[in-house]
């Protein structure tokens, strides 16, 4: 059987749609994810993946269709949802006036962590992601690869169920998303936390994810694994590029707008 | 029979009672601590790079300076028998609570824009703990430009009320006034989105709400129609509250409980308000 569905889902969605004025950025997706998975979310720049995961963790209301997560609705139950999960957004989010300890700290309070184990569970979140050395430095001297890893630290300090990574490894280099890889595998290894990423990096999906969706123009373009994917275009050594174009067409023309490609690029700046 | 029922009716209820109201006590007591979580990382913020407040020293100090000084030599205005640096001292001060506060929503643009104002609310923090703190940071900000214009006002030779009651009293009217306007601010934020039409409507307001006020002149001396939009702005209660408690021989027209049942009231309003509406800036 195949896992992520049934009883074992943690994350599911039923027709979820979004539109922004005349655009429909997600269109009624109907997904399930299983607990335990590294799932992937594939797309394009513009396909509508930070649409969906800005939903999921009750950012933005759906237009029409619902989700539930570890079995809260996101809309009727948005403070439990919240109790549940840790997101680490698309943009580069730690605050750079701070210092990595006190990047934690502020989440660890508001997180509600027991006073008791505030201390313990940051040094072990900092060394878990070998930011040990960098704790009391300000964030904004960090390399794009260490505010990635602190961003990840500070999302897992609560223990959440499912870790949202939303293009975790947008403009880093090599080296730093090789890193990243490494310990998204071990969070999952050691806490068993469902981890739901979107990227556009086929590679990316290939070696860390155990299930993916192809998400084309706001709709489910195909589902499963890698290697089910890529069995199903008939093509011996398909590679996932290979996957995506058959889906996605090569229209990799992307529906993105002028406003988020300066984002994207200043959030590449930022990280070079 | 009976007594003994009600009794044990009102011992049912009290044991109901008694875990709800822990509840809500261990949730209010969350409540403030995140509120304050917010606000300690503003001090911190200001301990990392403290440049940003001295370079706030200047527009008081042109104030005082310039104008101030000018318009003592041409003793145009009734300001009740004060000299008149004394009268505008407080004023200048509520101008820098006002233009300290009322940009404060551009950083939450930039907090968007960077991704801090997602994860706070993907947090599981009440929306208006994290208003209020930010309308206590803005307060914070404002105390430390409130002690500039005090030494300013020292040097100047101003008559200050050291009472440290009046001392409280005025901290209470700049953490006040700043977390008004700074909330008004964020509230514009949320609606419009961008830094430029944030900065376009900012600039708009402030020098209206400055003038429009008795900062650096009395209301009696304008006419009538601004009297009645003087009256309705918020700072004229702020600088009247500040004037009343800083300076030595300082008078409030209003009476302080008015100007500070106005600004507390005002402030509570724009916090709910602003709660209902900071989820939007992420959208
Ligand atoms: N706040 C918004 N207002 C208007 N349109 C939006 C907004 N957010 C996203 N969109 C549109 O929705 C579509 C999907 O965007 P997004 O979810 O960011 O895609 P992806 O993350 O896959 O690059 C795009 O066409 C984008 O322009
Ligand atoms: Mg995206």
């Amino acid at each position: 059987m195949e896992p992520g569905h049934d009883d074992m889902a943690i994350v599911e969605t039923t027709a979820l749609t979004r539109r922004f004025d005349a655009v429909v950025a997600v269109d009624a997706l109907t997904m399930s994810v299983g607990t335990g998975e590294v799932f992937g979310l594939l797309g394009p720049n513009g396909a509508g993946k930070t649409t969906v995961v800005k939903m999921l963790t009750t950012l933005l209301p759906p237009t029409s269709g619902s989700a539930t997560v570890a079995g809260f609705d996101i809309v009727r139950q948005a403070g439990e949802v919240r109790r549940v999960i840790g997101y680490v957004p698309q943009l580069l989010s730690a605050d750079g006036d701070l210092t990595g300890y006190e990047n934690l700290w502020v989440f660890a309070k508001l997180y509600d962590l027991p006073r008791a184990e505030r201390e313990a569970r940051i040094r072990d979140a900092l060394a878990f992601m070998g930011l040990l050395g960098a704790a009391d430095k300000l964030v904004r001297t960090y390399s794009g690869g260490m505010v990635r890893r602190l961003e990840i630290a500070e999302s897992m300090l609560h223990r959440p169920r499912v870790l949202f990574l939303d293009e975790p490894t947008l403009g880093l280099d090599p080296l730093a998303r090789q890193a990243v890889w490494e310990h998204v595998e071990q969070l999952r290894a050691t806490y068993g936390t469902t981890i739901f990423l979107t990227t556009h990096y086929m590679d990316e999906a290939d070696s860390l994810c155990d299930r993916v969706a192809i998400l084309h123009r706001g709709t489910m373009a195909a589902s499963g694994t890698p290697a089910d994917l890529k069995a199903a275009i008939g093509k011996a050594e398909a590679t996932l590029d290979d996957v995506f174009k058959h889906y996605a067409g090569d229209a990799l023309e992307t529906m993105e707008t002028y406003r988020e490609a300066a984002r994207t690029r200043r959030t590449a700046r930022r990280l070079g | 029979m009976k007594l003994r029922e009600r009794d044990a009716l009102r011992a049912g209820s009290v044991s109901w009672a008694l875990p709800y109201l822990a509840h809500s006590l261990a949730a209010i007591v969350r409540f403030v601590d995140k509120t304050l979580t917010i606000a300690n990382l503003e001090v911190r913020k200001l301990r990392h790079d403290p440049t940003d407040l001295a370079s706030r020293a200047v527009q008081p100090a042109l104030w005082l300076l310039v104008f101030g000084q000018v318009f003592s030599q041409v003793r145009a205005i009734p300001t009740g028998g004060l000299p008149y640096i004394d009268f505008m001292a407080p004023g200048i001060l509520a101008q820098s609570v006002l233009f300290i506060s009322i940009f404060y929503g551009i950083s939450i643009i930039w907090e968007r824009d960077l991704g801090i104002v997602q994860k706070l609310l993907v947090s599981p923090t009440p929306r208006t703990a994290l208003v209020l703190g930010k309308a206590l940071s803005a307060g914070i900000r404002a105390f430390a430009q409130a002690l500039i214009v005090y030494a300013l006002a020292v040097l100047l030779g101003v008559q200050m009320n050291w009472n440290p009651l009046a001392l409280a009293g005025v901290v209470t009217f700049v953490l006040l006034g700043a977390g008004l306007f700074s909330t008004v601010s964020l509230i514009i934020a949320c609606l419009v989105k961008t830094r430029e039409r944030f900065m376009g409507i900012g600039q708009v307001l402030t020098m209206p709400l400055f003038f429009a006020s008795n900062a650096i002149y009395p209301i009696s001396l304008m006419p009538g129609w601004l009297q009645v939009i003087a009256h309705l702005n918020p700072l004229s209660y702020e600088v009247d509250g500040l004037r009343a408690l800083m300076l030595a021989g300082g008078t409030s027209a209003y009476g302080l409980a008015l100007d500070l049942t106005i600004l507390l009231g005002a402030a509570t309003v724009v916090v709910i308000i602003g709660g209902r509406l900071y989820p939007r800036v992420a959208t």
